[in-house]
């Protein structure tokens, strides 16, 4: 089972689970099976057509799923999955 | 919700502001939620990853935010928020951190000038996806004087 870190910011919609196992082959499965067991987070992650949002970064490991396969990256039993929040802000 | 920080968490947040002035400065903040109230107990900081003027932007990479959020699970902490400061600028969110900012998280303002930081806030996004300010209570450690 891979398991998915879930960032605070959107742990109210995991019941607070910081963490969540799911079996998937690949990152677009992951996130499907994720946002089947909690449905208020599917608006958060994908959009209309079932892709994952553009601002939702996607980590496997240490590497943005960009420079992997995007979605279609292969997940393995012991794959670590993070949903990362853009953070930033300033003055101006 | 009110935010209980001890003060010297505050403290090294103001010298991280005063050493990277008047560049911003960020970092992570973590603790625990008690109903209302959110105890910080941690702060770490971080490396501003804005590609251009650091004077009036930060950024944080995402590689930091996974360790931020690894190191978190490890050690039963929750992140709770970020801080950064404003070189010579009010601690007022501007627009580009209301833009920017994302629900649950405090996200605590450092006014900083050449000679100290002059106020120090926090804010929260409400339901309605505006900053509302949050009490802090500074916490000042208790000092155990023993009579020998």
């Amino acid at each position: 089972m891979a398991r998915i870190i879930i960032p605070t910011p959107l742990r109210k919609f995991t019941d607070n689970q910081a963490t969540i196992e799911v079996d998937a082959i690949d990152i677009r499965e992951s996130i499907h099976a994720l946002s089947s067991l909690y449905p208020d987070l599917k608006k958060q992650l994908l959009d209309d057509t079932g892709d994952i949002r553009q601002f939702v970064r996607i980590y496997l490991g240490d590497e943005d799923i960009k420079v992997l396969n995007n979605e279609a990256t292969p997940v393995t039993d012991d794959a670590v999955i993070s949903i990362v929040p853009a953070i930033a802000g300033g003055i101006a | 919700m009110k935010l209980k920080i001890k003060k010297e968490i505050l403290e090294q947040m103001k010298r991280h502001a005063l050493e990277t002035y008047p560049m911003e400065c960020c970092g992570f903040v973590f603790g625990k939620d008690q109903q209302e109230q959110r105890d910080i107990t941690e702060v770490k900081s971080v490396t501003n990853s804005k590609q251009g003027d650091q004077r009036r932007r930060f950024e944080i990479d995402p590689r930091d935010y996974l360790s931020a959020e690894r190191y978190a699970l490890e050690n039963d902490l929750t992140l709770v928020g970020i801080y950064h400061s404003h070189p010579d600028h009010p601690a007022i969110p501007s627009e580009h951190d209301l833009k920017q900012a994302v629900p649950f998280f405090s996200y605590l303002i450092l006014a900083t000038e050449k000679n100290g930081v002059s106020k120090v806030t926090s804010w929260q996004l409400n339901h309605g996806n505006e900053f509302e300010e949050e009490n802090i209570e500074i916490i000042n450690k208790v000092e155990t004087i023993k009579n020998k």
